[in-house]
């Protein structure tokens, strides 16, 4: 039972990152007032470019950094279409997911064609923490990349409570008018924080297809974009909060996996369908209690005259 | 103003070119493909219908519920919600008459397809939930739920028997199959299609009930200040929107592919035309009319696609980025539309006000 419960503990922190990457780019960028839904077409797109690079080069550490790149080229995009064109951020963020999924299917399907697997980042021991009793096996053999994921959260709750950049950020996005008026950039600030956001989502989707599946397919992520998405609304657009959303939804996909390879006699589909449920009853019951999103989400900022 | 779109179209399509040139193949010996696979025959013609039918179903859904301000991205959920329970019926109730189990199916497609959307509807008028997440999410739970029923309890027990376990329902009895309209593929469905957008229309324009969709859409506040119930009519136009899309559902098994089916992914059945269907809407200017011509060109790029495919290998999925693209260009563009409409009221404005002034000083 122990051995057991280890096991779906440590492969919940795993399958947490891509969620913890996409859900706290996400978050900076709506603290800012952007309203970015295509974070799983970006995700998509940088599982791919990872994947491919890593499958030409065997360099895993390229295979990122083509993926950052390619996340901060849909940044750009994605910030262009909502900031300086004002466009309906909703729409906007369905168009750059279904262009993700078309353009990635379609990379794959002329440059690769067939199902292969990569060998992706491997488990890397902290010396003396990897040899704590549990907490070790659990936390500390994992890849570089599932470190980086955790890291993160202190760094953002850091940047954005503590840096005059995260004032900057949420000022932005509370209200506009009063921080225009004191001279801070709008459409800087929001072209920064969207940029930043692709980029966390391609290195989202370089974590799934080169370090915990090491593989791509059409439509990989399966939604986990929007999931990370519903985690910035779980978490109150808080960093340490979405980390716990991270993990609750981690641990139901550990537990799925789980349930799929021992073949417990519950059918697959059901399994499957658990996070979306999940999603669903916790985006329902946020509804009690009294937190508001920023005030200039999904709001572009328009200059009084 | 549908000059935006048009533009939008052939922009993507420019990009569309620059693409294939990229892949290697004479974007002109792709598009000629592209051409004769979506418009080169009857067959073909009636292809494009075909495929053009449920986008226009989901379409029109899609008008009526962003014309309402929310933003119903659960077409796909809503298209298997309806061909599940229409397949469903017709498996059980074979034994009545055509007729009436045509209309017995269709009704419980449109049925289903409203109860699924009224999910996200009610979550959002009354839970404040997201209603483009929501949507998103019971897309994957009905999609699942179909692949769960289609791997046991509704599986064709012909493919048990062979052991073959293939996941779909045995062929629906033939005496709910919709009528050819001529000797293809082209069916009753179409012409039904065509009528709700029609109706959508005169719903939305010529209704009291409309006229109260479209005020919420435009001025929540403002609408909630007339002493308009904002709630009521927002889940009124999700459930509007998602019958609309489920009764597609439910044409498709009975017009097209006359059983349910999948690939075990979740667009196995749908081919995304929930998605497709959204496009159709933004390309038709959110107008019911102009989703018919909108879905007919989708349709023909997909349906072209699938040809050019096995002509020049170029994936179909290219049409998938494109539409993405079109989308894009769609909402990107709209803003300068709003800014010179903006700026046509403000000289009007600045005119009437130097009148006023003019009128003033002279008494």
């Amino acid at each position: 039972m122990e051995a057991i419960i280890i096991g779906i503990a440590k492969s919940a922190i795993r399958l947490a990152t891509p969620y913890l990457y996409a859900s706290i780019g996400e978050t900076i960028g709506q603290l800012s007032g952007v309203l970015n839904l295509g974070v799983d077409g970006v995700m998509l797109m940088g599982a791919f470019s990872a994947f491919y690079t890593v499958l030409k080069t065997g360099n895993l550490w390229l295979g990122l950094l083509v993926a950052i790149v390619v996340g901060a080229i849909f940044g750009l995009l994605i910030a262009f279409i909502n900031v300086t064109l004002k466009a309906e951020q909703g729409i906007s963020g369905i168009g750059v997911y279904i262009f993700g999924l078309g353009l990635s299917s379609l990379l794959f399907s002329t440059m690769v064609g067939t199902v292969q697997t990569v060998s992706g980042f491997s488990p890397l021991s902290i010396p003396w923490l990897s040899n704590l009793p549990i907490a070790g096996e659990i936390f500390f053999h994992q890849n570089i990349l599932v470190y980086g994921a955790f890291a993160l959260i202190p760094l953002a709750w850091f940047i954005l409570n503590k840096t005059p950049l995260g004032l900057s950020i949420r000022a932005v996005g509370q209200n506009p008018e009063a921080a225009d008026s004191l001279g801070v950039s709008i459409v800087r600030i929001r072209y920064f924080t969207v940029v930043l956001g692709g980029m966390l989502s391609g290195i989202a989707g370089a974590s799934l297809s080169i370090a915990l599946l090491n593989v791509f397919q059409q439509n990989l992520t399966n939604g986990m974009g929007f999931i990370a998405v519903a985690l910035v609304y779980f978490g109150a657009w808080r960093p340490t909060t979405v980390l716990i959303g991270a993990l609750l939804f981690s641990t139901v996909n550990a537990i799925q996996i789980w349930v799929q390879v021992h073949g417990i006699n519950i059918p697959s589909d059901f399994t499957l369908m658990m996070p979306y449920i999940v999603t669903i009853v916790v985006l329902a019951a946020m509804a009690k209690r009294r937190i508001h999103p920023p005030a200039a989400l999904n709001k572009p900022f328009e200059r009084g005259e | 103003m549908t000059l935006i779109p048009i533009a939008a179209f052939l922009l993507a399509l420019l990009i569309g070119t620059i693409m294939i040139a990229f892949l290697g193949v004479n974007p002109l010996i792709a598009y000629q493909a592209l051409l004769k696979g979506a418009f080169g025959s009857t067959n073909a013609i009636a292809d494009t219908v075909v495929k053009a039918t449920p986008l226009l179903f989901v379409g029109l859904g899609i008008c009526i519920a962003f014309r309402a301000g929310v933003l119903n991205i659960g077409g796909e959920g809503q298209l298997v919600a309806g061909a599940l329970s229409a397949t469903i019926i017709c498996l059980n109730f074979a034994e009545l008459p055509g007729w009436i189990l045509i209309i017995l199916a269709l009704f419980v497609g449109f049925l289903c397809g409203a109860i699924w959307a009224g999910i996200a509807g009610f979550l959002k008028a009354y839970f404040k939930v997201n209603e483009i997440l929501s949507t998103i999410m019971l897309n994957y739970i009905a999609a699942y739920g179909m692949n769960y029923l289609l791997r046991g309890p509704i599986m064709d027990p012909l493919q048990i028997e062979l052991g073959s376990f293939i996941p779909q329902t045995t062929r629906l009895t033939h005496v709910v199959d919709l009528p050819r309209l001529i000797p293809t593929r082209l069916h009753f469905g179409t012409i039904v299609a065509v009528v709700f957008a029609i109706l959508v229309y005169i719903f939305l324009w010529r209704t009291t009930i409309g006229f109260r969709v479209r005020m919420i859409g435009q001025n929540i506040q403002a609408s909630r200040a007339s002493g308009i119930n904002v709630q009521k009519y927002m889940v009124l136009a999700f459930i509007l929107s998602g019958a609309l899309v489920g009764l597609g559902g439910a044409i498709e098994v009975l017009g097209v592919h006359h059983r349910l089916f999948t690939d075990g992914s979740v667009s196995g059945f749908t081919g995304s035309a929930g998605f497709n269907g959204i496009v159709a809407a933004l390309f038709g200017q959110l107008h019911p009319i102009g989703t018919i011509p909108a879905s007919l060109l989708l349709g023909a790029l997909l349906t072209g696609a699938n040809k050019m495919q096995r002509a020049v290998q170029i994936p179909s999925a290219l049409i998938g980025a494109l539409n993405g693209l079109i989308v894009l260009l769609v909402v990107g563009s709209d803003y300068l539309r709003r800014s010179q409409a903006r700026r046509m009221e403000q000289t009007a404005e600045s005119k009437t006000n130097s009148k006023n002034k003019n009128k003033k000083e002279s008494q």
